[in-house]
């Protein structure tokens, strides 16, 4: 009960018109930060970092400031949806695996019904996130804080069993482009040994790694469009669109075949979200692969089902609110943009870690409630803003392509201010455009580079605390279980596939 | 008063400091958003540090150009420091260093870095270290401590941030001075390691005491022994390495430098800049909270120090075979 009192003193604290308005204001500008190619929460997040200082000038206390950060950061997880669908250009890294079935369903006319599904996922996503995080904050903190390497590496074992599903049926290929994914995962420094790997030419560029946002918007920005044009040689294709309101409330009713997705969008994101590891990004991508894993209707995925869009944005959303868990309650980021609201809270002057739900309840309570208010308004503004973004789609694509393009340019750029990212990213989509039309599965490689970075650390971390010894991921009581059903997951279809063979070959 | 009116009276107001300020003969302005390189990865103790000093420069109006801050946390600060050296713009790239900016050209001569060719702009505090275990683990003091690990050989497990870096330093001291044979992992960013102990995946750690302050308040990590010259005001209770008897200690420098190539009037007006940081309130009070030491220093000064500590990190490079 006590927890409810606390809840609904925080609503009320976070509906106060200043917080109110400034989760508005967070929010819209969160979705169009969001909605930008390349953009994300962690820019927003950070490029505003230093106005909150006015705001708490303004207003005092560190809430206010906490309230329009985490609203941006809502605003962003619902608009990096958007030009996933729309564009086909991943709108943050986030929002990756919408593309997989969003850009498919808006070629087919059917954008409306993907947008408001992505709303609509993300808003049950985030809302089970809330009723978790503000009911199980405490547990919650004792299982992110059992969780040592090599559960970790068992649940990153876990997340590549699902990729082996997320190729079609070549899995051969799929296992390749893995590989091609994994390769490139290790670029850069080495943080276990401090040594440099792969840096080719010594061109200073690859020290810090290929940037996932790169190969993102490579391979579906660049490499979408080279797709596109290829095709569509012959004649110019205008995606029908249709804007009225009754579309929208037609799409509202079709969002209840997404049911599933959305709920192994809203745990499993959640999930992943409070382990601090990479946050949203890998939750996503888990969701995804799950949803599809367990569908009866495996190959409409990748075609337009739109569980394949419910499942990653309530993920993304859920998993964002998770992230708050470790940086509030363990003092350490489960995301780049937590990161970001970390630093933020250590200025104003907060000590996070164990004791601050005891002894900052006046910032704790009315910041959850604030979760709440936020997600509704992120919603509602995402709804009504969505018939701007499909008459956007209503341009040719000789009109289209050309911005796509220079998007992609601006994006990578914006990400991190490097010119070699930007380079890098164009030969990426030249590279990811031959690889499709010599049929090879893009996005397992995508997936490996995200989780490669976390799984590799984790894998050789828990062989020196075991001196080499595998079997510290079977003996865990938490490893043990997730390593034996990964195992399981990428063994199976492998069993498949040479009884298929054999069967093949007998007939 | 409207918010356009608030806004357009702060606009003069930040146009006129500015032209006072110009008009005081400055040699150097800043004409577009200064690079600020942090020599590690978002969430940590330098992180944390650089967008403090960020927001305190933004909030007293002291730059007429924002920092712009990047992480840089490959290889150990191999990658901050060689975008530093090859910065287009020198007098528009400034960085946050830890003590890596001693240890990494030391450890990798093929990055072909002198550290001496960066521009003192000022150190703005000293970082301590502390030895930490879990309170479960039914240790107190430190000579319990050598006991234990000492029993558990190589499945004493400590943590850090990084190889050969500042944490691995102090293990390795600890190991060859007492006989331990402790085991070293090393982690991205001092946040986990922290995380790793209170978690009890890991036996200890030399976490700083910004990384470990969340887990000191709520009891799960207890500090046995500090790694500095005095106690700590935050922690009186707790006995220095010299009290006990042996002489050593070990401090990280948190330092702003320059790019290498940067002009002497762009490092006036940098020393400046970051004067007025240390000197503003909030600094303070931040040094104070986080348990931070020593005093501003820029300049020659500064460069002696940083002789020093490469001499210094030599011999204990050296010493643990990192180096040769």
């Amino acid at each position: 009960m006590d927890i409810l009192i606390s809840l609904l003193d925080g609503i009320m604290v976070a509906l106060q018109p200043i917080n109110l308005g400034l989760a508005v204001l967070g929010v819209v500008v969160g979705l169009f930060v969001g909605a930008m190619p390349g953009l994300g929460s962690v820019n927003g997040v950070a490029i505003l970092l230093p106005f909150t200082f006015v705001i708490q000038s303004i207003t005092g206390g560190a809430t206010s400031p906490m309230i329009f950060l985490a609203a941006i950061y809502y605003g962003a997880m619902y608009g990096g949806a958007i030009s996933s669908i729309t564009l086909g250009i991943p709108g943050a890294s986030t929002a990756v695996s919408t593309t997989f079935d969003g850009r498919p369903m808006a070629l087919s006319g059917r954008a409306h019904i993907a947008l408001v599904a992505a709303a609509l996922a993300s808003f049950v996503g985030g809302t089970i996130a809330n009723v978790m995080f503000t009911g199980f904050a405490p547990l919650l903190a004792a299982v992110a804080l059992s969780f040592g390497d090599p559960e970790v590496f068992a649940l990153m074992l876990m997340a590549f069993a699902t990729f082996i599903g997320l190729g079609g049926d070549d899995i051969p290929k799929t296992i390749f482009s893995i590989c091609i994914g994994l390769v490139l995962a290790t670029v850069g420094f080495d943080i276990v040994s401090g040594e440099p790997r792969l840096i080719f030419f010594d061109i200073t560029g690859f020290s810090h790694g290929i940037r996932f946002l790169v190969l993102a918007i490579g391979v579906y920005g660049i490499g979408e469009m080279l797709w596109t044009i290829n095709t569509n040689r012959h004649g110019t294709s205008m995606t029908q669109v249709d804007v009225s309101a009754r579309s929208i409330i037609e799409a509202i009713k079709e969002f209840r075949h997404a049911k599933r997705g959305t709920l192994i969008g809203s745990f499993l994101g959640f999930f992943v979200g409070i382990l601090p590891a990479a946050g949203a990004t890998p939750g996503a991508l888990m969701a995804y692969g799950v949803a599809k894993l367990t569908s009866k209707d495996q190959s409409s995925f990748g075609k337009g089902n739109v569980n394949g869009i419910a499942a990653p944005e309530a993920a993304n959303n859920s998993a964002s609110t998770g992230a708050m868990l470790p940086m509030m309650t363990l003092g350490i980021p489960g995301s780049p943009t937590t990161a970001v609201l970390l630093a933020g809270m250590v200025i104003w002057g907060l000590q996070p870690g164990p004791l601050l739900f005891t002894n900052q309840p006046d910032f704790v309570w009315p910041l959850i409630g604030s979760f709440y208010v936020s997600n509704v308004i992120a919603v509602l503004v995402n709804l009504a803003f969505i018939p701007v973004f499909l008459w956007m789609l209503r341009m040719p694509f000789t009109i289209l392509a050309p911005m796509i393009f220079v998007l992609s340019l601006v994006g990578t750029y914006a990400a991190y201010l490097d010119m070699f990212d930007v380079s890098l990213m164009v030969l990426v989509g030249i590279a990811a455009f031959f690889l499709r039309i010599l049929d090879y599965p893009v996005a397992p490689a995508v997936l490996a580079i995200v989780l490669g970075p976390i799984a590799e650390p984790k894998l050789r971390q828990s062989l020196l605390f075991s001196d080499g010894d595998f079997s510290i991921f079977f003996t865990r009581p938490i490893a043990g279980p997730i390593t034996m059903i990964a195992l399981i997951l990428i063994f199976l279809p492998l069993i498949k596939f040479v009884k298929n063979k054999i069967t093949a070959k007998k007939t | 008063m409207t918010f356009t009116k608030q806004l357009f009276i702060g606009l003069v107001g930040a146009i006129m400091v500015t032209g006072t300020m110009s008009s005081v003969a400055v040699a150097f302005e800043p004409d577009k958003p200064i690079e600020f390189i942090i020599m590690a990865g978002k969430g940590g103790g330098a992180d944390k540090m650089a967008r403090l000093m960020q927001a305190i420069v933004e909030k007293e109006n002291l730059s007429s150009r924002p920092l712009f801050p990047t992480n840089k946390s490959g290889g150990s600060g191999a990658e901050a420091l060689i975008s530093a050296k090859n910065a287009s713009d020198p007098d528009h790239t400034i960085m946050v260093t830890l003590n890596s900016f001693f240890t990494t050209p030391l450890r990798q001569p093929g990055l072909q870095i002198d550290n001496t060719t960066f521009a003192p702009i000022g150190r703005m505090a000293e970082d301590s270290f502390l030895l930490w275990v879990h309170k479960d683990s039914g240790i107190t003091t430190f000579e319990q401590y050598l006991e234990t690990a000492k029993a558990d050989g190589t499945k004493w497990v400590m943590g850090g941030t990084g190889r050969a870096g500042e944490d691995n330093i102090i293990t390795n001291y600890l190991n060859n001075e007492f006989g331990l044979s402790m085991k070293y992992i090393p982690y991205q960013g001092g946040g986990e390691v922290a995380k790793q102990v209170a978690g009890k995946q890991l036996n200890s750690s030399v976490n700083n005491p910004s990384e470990a302050l969340g887990f000191y308040e709520s009891g799960d990590l207890i500090p046995l022994v500090a790694f500095t010259d005095e106690r700590l005001p935050l922690f009186p209770d707790v006995p220095t390495l010299k009290e006990l008897g042996n002489d050593f200690s070990y401090f990280m420098q948190r330092a702003v430098v320059g790019a290498p190539g940067m002009s002497d009037d762009a490092l006036v007006y940098y020393t400046d800049l970051f004067t007025k940081v240390y000197a503003s309130a909030d600094w303070q009070e931040y040094k104070t909270k986080q348990s931070l030491m020593g005093d501003f220093m820029s300049g020659a000064p500064l460069k002696e120090y940083w002789n020093a500590q490469n001499a210094r990190h030599t011999v204990i490079l050296r010493a643990s075979g990192d180096i040769k």
